[in-house]
């Protein structure tokens, strides 16, 4: 199966900001999200999280959760 | 700038002195003041008195060798070349007496002697020497003619675009200088003595010689031994118009020489402005010649629309064609929502035409759906300076580098990509600075004549951030960095000293990441760590990564923790790939901010818009082109206006793009030419070549260009008109009189262009923003005393390996670039006789690659990664490393995005060109004709060009 988009997107945010502390990490990437990212695109995220969609990285999971 | 009769650019004979001291100079009796280091040839010229002169030209260093410039000096012996004799302080000049005549006009019997009594220079009037002949009064030859060795040399007309007639030739050594000295190839030299010398690229014929065609000596000869073909076809132009070359980011100024038969006019020649501040008289291959397209049979000049992608485009009136778009988007927004459209701007077009795209989408449209090319090349610039220094723009002019020590190169192929500041880079070199380039590839710039890089380190594609790291890692634990520096002007310092001191980021550790050998780069580090005036300039091998905007963060960190920012010679210099990328960044085309770069979730600056525009803004970031193509899969996104871009060719993952563009309703496309989203397009609106613009473009120095037409726009209209009334017919009233109009609106509502209108910049020339009350001249170095942002911000850049990984299938990393004579996609160059140099997109591979696979030179082989294949000439090269084969991407039979992937930067979605994982074979014969039939098509296409 193929990772969605904004699953993929959101994934490599995440990898960018694994090394910080949870929350530190998990502010950031909402952060980035929020600056660059269209509102529908934050909605197929958010959909993809509560799906369960396994493809989704935990930081970016716990990111969305804040936007 | 601009002439309705033809003069040539004044020539002052020898370049300017550039002495502290002022000398007051007598010449004639008129008094001059000079700085010290000025020739008496040019104080004489500028105290308004002419010295006849033949080898000297402004544009070179003098050579003291035709003696036509003789003067008498008051308490000197003799009569000393004014072009060799630097002035003194008082110093009393003759230029003109009837010894001095006598003296020039033997000289100029001589010059005769030797010169043909029936050159076609003099026909033509495009000849110093016969004017000169005139001047000083050589009314009769006394002594036999001869005939050099040179007159019986082949007439060489090999090159596309210039002839060579050694017959003409007076050996004053113009050309071979100004290979040497302005464009730095050495590819001219003189052969033989006395009566045998004569001028020759290398010993054999212009085309096949190392001559780079950029025009250089041409534009040095004073007879007709080198004449544009042009000129020979068309004669002697009758005015000029100063304008911007529409190629590259340097943005180089050119005169263009044209010639008015009845209603129809055509570009003569394309001469470098000395007066421009990009690339002051010099030019390439491309931006000299390579402008027949704009008369291209290929060029559509008619509004096309078709109901289905699969039927006929059928020619309508421009009426037609935007009510047709109008009505169109408006019922698309009506069934599939206001964010169902969208618009992408072109970094080929004008800052006028993209600012009124965006405008028409923020405040028409009534979303934040417009996005540019620019997102496939330099966006992670965009993000990255601004993140570490405030704003999105490198912090340099181009003349900087002549106060360069060392220069980091990472990335970037300027001999190719960005030839005319390649040049000046050269001249640097050639002075003893020393010079680092980083890249995979053996770059020209590593061993080319008289410049050899102290360090090659040829990185593996995707390591970059590894690289930079380490290269920070080694001047702050060898104390190399600048600690006053850092504790002033920065912050975050502690924790990003304890990040990178980190022994992970030794060079020792990452060399088994880079494949640079850890000697070498800690080397390469202390070079750059220690001199006096360290440079970095950087091109796509830097940002089309899925680490791009780390990298372009990294070596921001590496240039503040050495304190090299703020001054000349020094800064984080990007090389922007198309003419206006920096202007249509700079005009709000990315879908996160408004003009200058101001977010737009940010009330205060939507309001000016909101107040100027009469219309609510969406405080939404809106989407990017890929996620565009996304979107449109999802089926959201479902019409959008493109301007002067080829998204089927330019970017990644071919058949993903022509999905996305196949699965919307309404494709809108404006352009010169039906390209290959044409083949998806169901509007198509003709677009004005460079030729036909008026407004401005801006270059990777941040300076803002005139561009100015030479001739009416050939389908019309303008083409922020076009936009105009399109917004208009979907009922958003937006009107302009003119592109001075538009740009004082961005003067209005945009500080950085504060002091910007084509009035001041018709005076100043040019200016490099940001233009406002503190620098009403332009602002040619940033950051001098603080950030934009105030302190620099020094981000830890921890490197994260791309996805995109070699492995058993797919064995090799493929990463693209250019060449010389192409530009990108090609939609201009193919249509020159450019392509006389490059007719195929040539896949490079080491040898011991090839030899593996049973490849050798000018096999057809077959290039696949994980998403398509494609074929393709080979060409087994050394300059390779193993591993890494590399082509261009400018020729769509070859579709090299056809296996590149949907693998983009994190940060920016600028997609992860130089870094896929691919497998080569020999391919079996079929493409054998496609590339043929494209071969014949170019052959065609060219021969209808001039």
């Amino acid at each position: 199966m193929t990772t969605r988009p904004e699953v993929r997107m959101g994934n490599d945010i995440a990898r960018q900001f694994a090394h910080l502390s949870h929350d530190r990490a998990t502010a950031a990437i909402a952060g980035h999200l929020h600056m660059f990212w269209e509102p529908r695109m934050i909605r197929a995220l958010r959909g993809a999280v509560a799906a369960g969609d396994d493809d989704v990285d935990p930081l970016l999971r716990d990111a969305a959760a804040k936007l | 700038m601009t002439a309705d009769i033809y003069t040539p650019e004044r020539d002052l004979g020898t370049p300017a002195g550039h002495g502290d001291a002022t000398l007051h100079v007598t010449i004639d009796g008129a008094t001059v003041d000079v700085p010290a280091g000025t020739s008496v040839m040019r104080a004489a010229a500028l105290a308004g008195r002419s010295v006849p002169k033949l080898c000297a030209t402004d544009t070179l260093a003098p050579f003291g060798s035709c003696r036509m410039c003789l003067v008498e000096v008051d308490g000197v012996r003799g009569t000393p070349a004014s072009c060799t004799t630097p002035c003194t302080d008082g110093m009393v000049v003759t230029t003109h007496s009837d010894e001095l005549a006598r003296l020039r006009r033997g000289v100029m019997e001589l010059y005769l002697t030797d010169h043909p009594a029936d050159c076609a220079g003099c026909a033509r009037g495009n000849c110093e020497m016969q004017s000169l002949a005139a001047t000083v009064g050589v009314a009769e030859i006394r002594y036999p003619r001869r005939e050099p060795a040179r007159q019986h040399a082949p007439y060489d007309e090999t090159n596309p675009y210039f002839a060579y007639d050694p017959a003409a030739c007076i050996v004053c050594s113009r050309c071979v200088r100004a290979c040497s000295e302005t464009q730095g190839t050495f590819a001219l030299t003189i052969a033989g003595r006395g009566n045998g010398s004569v001028v020759t690229p290398g010993g054999t014929d212009f085309f096949s010689s190392e001559c780079v065609s950029c025009g250089a000596c041409v534009q040095a000869c004073p007879t007709s031994a080198l004449t544009e073909k042009s000129v020979i076809q068309l004669g002697m132009p009758t005015r000029v118009v100063e304008t911007t070359c529409a190629y590259c980011g340097v943005g180089c100024t050119f005169r263009a020489e044209v010639s008015d038969h009845g209603g129809d006019t055509r570009v003569v020649r394309m001469i470098p402005s000395k007066a421009g501040g990009a690339n002051e008289g010099h030019s390439c291959v491309k931006g000299r010649f390579a402008y027949g397209y704009a008369h291209h049979p290929d060029r559509q000049l008619h509004p096309m629309v078709r109901e289905s992608i699969d039927d006929e485009w059928r020619v309508v009136s421009w009426e037609e064609a935007i009510a047709t778009v109008a009505s169109g988007f408006k019922a698309i927004q009506a069934k599939y929502g206001v964010g169902a459209i969208g618009g992408i701007t072109s970094s080929r077009c004008t800052d006028e035409e993209v600012y009124v795209v965006q405008q028409m989408v923020r405040a028409g449209f009534g979303n934040n759906n417009v996005d540019t090319c620019a997102r496939v090349c330099h966006s992670p610039t965009g993000y990255g300076l601004k993140q570490t220094f405030g704003t999105s723009a490198g912090t340099q002019d181009f003349a900087s580098v002549a106060d360069a020590d060392v220069i980091l190169l990472i990335g970037a192929n300027p001999t190719d990509a960005h030839p005319v500041f390649a040049s000046r880079m050269k001249r640097r070199l050639r002075e003893g600075a020393r010079l680092i380039v980083a890249d995979p590839r053996r770059i020209d710039l590593v061993r080319t004549p008289h410049v050899e890089a102290a360090y090659h380190l040829p990185l593996q594609p995707g390591t970059n951030v590894a690289f930079v790291n380490a290269m920070a890692h080694v001047a702050v634990t060898e104390g190399l960095h600048d600690e006053a520096f850092l504790r002033e002007r920065c912050e975050n310092v502690d924790g990003y000293l304890a990040f990178i001191s980190d022994p992970q980021h030794s060079p020792e550790a990452v060399e088994v990441i880079t494949g640079v050998p850890a000697a070498q780069l800690r080397e390469a580090a202390r070079l750059y760590a220690s001199a006096p005036n360290a440079a970095i300039y950087y091109g796509l091998g830097v940002t089309e990564h899925s680490q791009g905007s780390t990298m372009v963060m990294g070596m921001a960190n590496l240039a503040m923790i050495t304190g090299n920012i703020g001054r000349r010679g020094v800064g984080v210099n990007p090389l922007r790939g198309q003419n206006n990328v920096q202007g249509s960044c700079d005009m709000g085309s990315f879908p996160h901010e408004l003009p200058g770069y101001r977010h737009v979730a940010n009330d205060d600056v939507r309001g000016i818009y909101e107040q100027r525009w009469g219309r609510a803004l969406d405080p939404e970031p809106g989407l990017r082109i890929p996620n565009m193509f996304d979107s449109a899969l999802a089926g959201t996104f479902r019409g959008v206006y493109i301007q002067g871009e080829d998204l089927a060719q330019s970017d990644p993952n071919t058949q993903h793009v022509e999905a996305a563009l196949r699965a919307m309703d309404l494709v809108v496309l404006q352009d010169l030419f039906l390209n290959q989203t044409a083949r998806f397009a169901h509007v198509f609106l003709p677009g004005t070549s460079f030729l036909e613009k008026d407004g401005t473009f801006i270059n990777a120095e941040r300076r803002i260009n005139r561009v100015r037409p030479v001739f009416a726009p050939l389908q019309g209209k303008d083409e922020w008109q076009i936009t105009s009334e399109i917004a208009q017919a979907m009922g958003y009233p937006m009107h302009y009189d003119n592109a001075a109009q538009i740009m004082d609106e961005i003067a209005a509502t945009t500080p950085t262009f504060a002091g910007v209108s084509f009035a001041t910049l018709d005076a100043e020339g040019s200016m490099q923003w940001p233009v406002n009350a503190a620098a009403p001249h332009g602002t040619p170095t940033m950051h001098v005393n603080e950030f934009v942002r105030g302190k620099g911000n020094l981000v830890e850049t921890v490197y994260v390996p791309t996805t995109e990984r070699a492995n058993r299938r797919y064995p090799l990393i493929l990463t693209t670039g250019r060449i010389l004579t192409q530009y990108n996609v090609g939609a201009q160059t193919r249509r020159t006789e450019n392509n006389a140099w490059h007719l195929e997109d040539i896949l490079e591979i080491h040898p011991a690659d090839a030899e593996m696979r049973g490849i050798a030179t000018g096999d057809l082989v077959e290039l696949s990664s994980r998403v398509g294949s494609t074929t393709l000439r080979a060409h087994v090269s050394s300059r390779m490393p193993p591993g890494v084969v590399y082509t261009t991407f400018h020729h769509p039979v070859t579709g090299a995005n056809v296996v590149t992937t949907e693998n983009s930067d994190w940060a920016t979605n600028c997609p992860e060109y130089k870094v896929t994982a691919v497998q080569v074979g020999v391919a079996n014969v079929r493409r054998e004709t496609d590339l043929e039939a494209q071969r014949r098509q170019s052959t065609v296409e060219y021969a209808g060009t001039t």
